[in-house]
């Protein structure tokens, strides 16, 4: 069987859940889809997977509630141990990505991290990946009688929910948790997702100040509908928080269209939106690196062209 | 309290990339220790500094020339250095079973290894080392102090991030943001010279990748370069609006 296991916030089923449905249909791997639903009180999160997958095991436990990868990675060893399961596709969010090496530990099989493609070579596996700051495209191969796959998120089209899946609850044996979590900062925003936005505008210092942040690249996300971004340099001086921020250590964005402004365009951030499909750069700068990935650069003041973009976008 | 610090060898952030074949060629790439392994010797000299620490050792398994980066370390304050001096590529999981038999066979307490580091983009060492020893692990690091027994920082997570606190022994990724490494001076960098660098053999270990790498390809879109003139901000503003509408096809 190939064990998925869901990923869900705030009661709702995310989007990366239904792209790895995608994935294992890809991979060529043979068997029925799984869906394992881990958390406390996940009953809605249940039903949405069970129309994406002819099984779904769901393990509704209070202890659940706060994530551990200790007793994430017990809960989902244990279930792909009694399913039998021989490929496991885990969500390549943070918390995807620190549980899964432990569960190939655990079952003593190959991790493929961070998957944007999977296919079948004879008994094999293969996946392509990005590596080198997403520079380079790398093919991966694992022939193993199990193998874990993290699945790198906003790649893969989701798949439509159109199943009616039986759901099964699942007894689970859990570790105690090993870490104390004492404080939490949650970051919320009113906005389109990152990740799942098809326009994102992200600002570098660039912008000038916090003030100039809001009204710049908030007004003009506002104004065509899309998502704030924010450089790292922006996040570590304090005027957006860490959630905005687009990069090798915030996230990884793939929009229809990516609007940078005030962005120099360091490697590191480059590696966060390097395959967005449309790339346009707004840096008074000429000789900043973004202009070389930009599909359209306008070299002038983000103060005079954004006002303007904004009053056009808004007068449509 | 013994600390490991993980080092990986990578081409510097500027320096292009080339495949050669179905591999990437680092062949006269400028290469240094990677920046989020830096953080963590930082950190490790921090804590010794703090007098939480004993004795900070650097770990690097590779090819030869992994020795630059491990004398680095060394120049920065590491007391001495493990090279496992081998061709083979291994993945995070094959790797894992290697630092753990060091991290036994050296009595460490805590493990640092870089968040994600700058040639494999993987984030995987530091969880799967942590559970062949049985330890926890915290990612995405970017506070650290020893208090005790007990590990007391702050990381990032899928929404937003968390303060913990965690018994000791622990397995902890860095990233930006969780200090400022030194830079090495020149009568450390002497210094370095002379502390122990041993070398180690894979076989010694026991270890065959799990996974292994078939094809690498450079595949930079083809991007348009068009440049808007943007002297006049109400006409550059028109222009791209229309390109959003008309070629990315993003707005109604």
């Amino acid at each position: 069987m190939i064990l998925i296991v869901a990923e869900h916030s705030n009661g709702k089923l995310s989007k990366s859940t239904a792209e790895m449905v995608t994935a294992a249909r890809e991979s060529g791997r043979e068997g029925p889809i799984t869906i394992l639903v881990l958390g406390a009180g996940i009953e809605a999160v249940a039903n949405e997977a069970s129309k994406l997958a002819e099984q779904v095991l769901v393990g509704d436990v209070a202890s659940l509630a706060q994530y551990d990868a200790t007793v994430w990675a017990a809960a989902v060893t244990q279930i792909a141990r009694e399913g039998e399961a021989h490929t496991i596709l885990i969500g390549g969010s943070r918390s995807g990505r620190e549980y899964s090496p432990r569960v190939a530990v655990k079952l003593d099989a190959p991790l493929l991290e961070d998957v944007i493609s999977l296919k079948s070579a004879g008994s094999a596996l293969q996946a392509q990946r990005y590596t080198f700051l997403a520079r380079v495209t790398e093919t991966v191969e694992a022939d193993a009688p199990v193998i874990v796959v993290t699945v790198k998120p906003g790649i893969f089209t989701p798949a439509q929910p159109e199943m009616n899946g039986e759901q099964y609850d699942v007894e689970l044996e859990l570790p105690q948790p090993r870490v104390a979590v004492t404080g939490k900062s949650v970051e919320k925003t009113s906005r389109v997702p990152l990740a799942e936005a098809d326009v994102v505008v992200t600002g570098g210092r660039g912008v000038g100040s916090p003030e100039n942040f809001a009204t710049l690249v908030e007004g003009l996300a506002d104004s065509i509908g899309g998502g704030v971004g924010a450089t790292r340099a922006v996040v570590d001086a304090g005027w957006r928080p860490y959630s905005e921020q687009v990069g090798q250590t915030g996230k990884t964005v793939q929009p229809k269209a990516y609007i940078a402004l005030g962005v120099s365009g360091a490697v590191q951030h480059l590696s966060g939106m390097g395959k967005s499909k449309f790339i346009v750069a707004i840096n008074k700068d000429a000789e900043a690196p973004i202009f070389k990935v930009a599909d359209y650069g306008i070299v002038g003041d983000v103060n005079e062209i954004v006002p303007a973009l904004i009053e056009q976008a808004r007068n449509k | 309290m013994k600390i490991l610090t993980l080092i990986r060898q990578v081409p510097d952030a500027e320096a292009r990339v080339r495949v050669q074949g179905s591999a990437v060629d680092l062949e006269g790439a400028t290469l240094v220790m990677d920046g989020m392994d830096e953080y963590g010797v930082e950190q490790a000299l921090r804590l010794k500094e703090a007098g939480a620490g004993t004795e900070v050792i650097a770990l690097a398994v590779g090819p030869k020339r992994n020795e630059d980066a491990l004398r680095t370390a060394l120049a920065m304050g590491a007391d001495r250095a493990i090279h496992v001096e081998t061709n083979v590529a291994l993945d995070a999981i094959a790797l894992s079973k290697l630092v753990a038999q060091i991290a036994s066979q050296e009595d460490a307490s805590l493990i640092l290894a870089g968040g994600q580091q700058a040639d494999w983009d993987s984030q995987a060492l530091g969880a799967a080392t942590a559970e062949r020893l049985g330890w926890p692990q915290l990612t995405w690091t970017n506070g650290l102090e020893v208090q005790g027994d007990k590990l007391v920082g702050r990381h990032d997570v899928d929404e937003g991030n968390e303060s913990f606190e965690v018994s000791l022994p622990a397995v902890v990724t860095t990233q930006q943001g969780l200090n400022d490494p030194r830079y090495p001076t020149l009568p450390n960098i002497m210094k370095a010279k002379k502390k122990e660098l041993r070398k180690d053999t894979l076989e010694q270990y026991g270890v065959q990748p799990l996974a292994r790498v078939v094809g690498a390809e450079i595949q930079a879109r083809a991007r348009l370069g068009k440049v808007i003139d943007g002297k006049d901000a109400q006409a550059a503003a028109a222009q791209l609006l229309e390109l959003l509408r008309s070629e990315a096809k993003v707005l109604a």
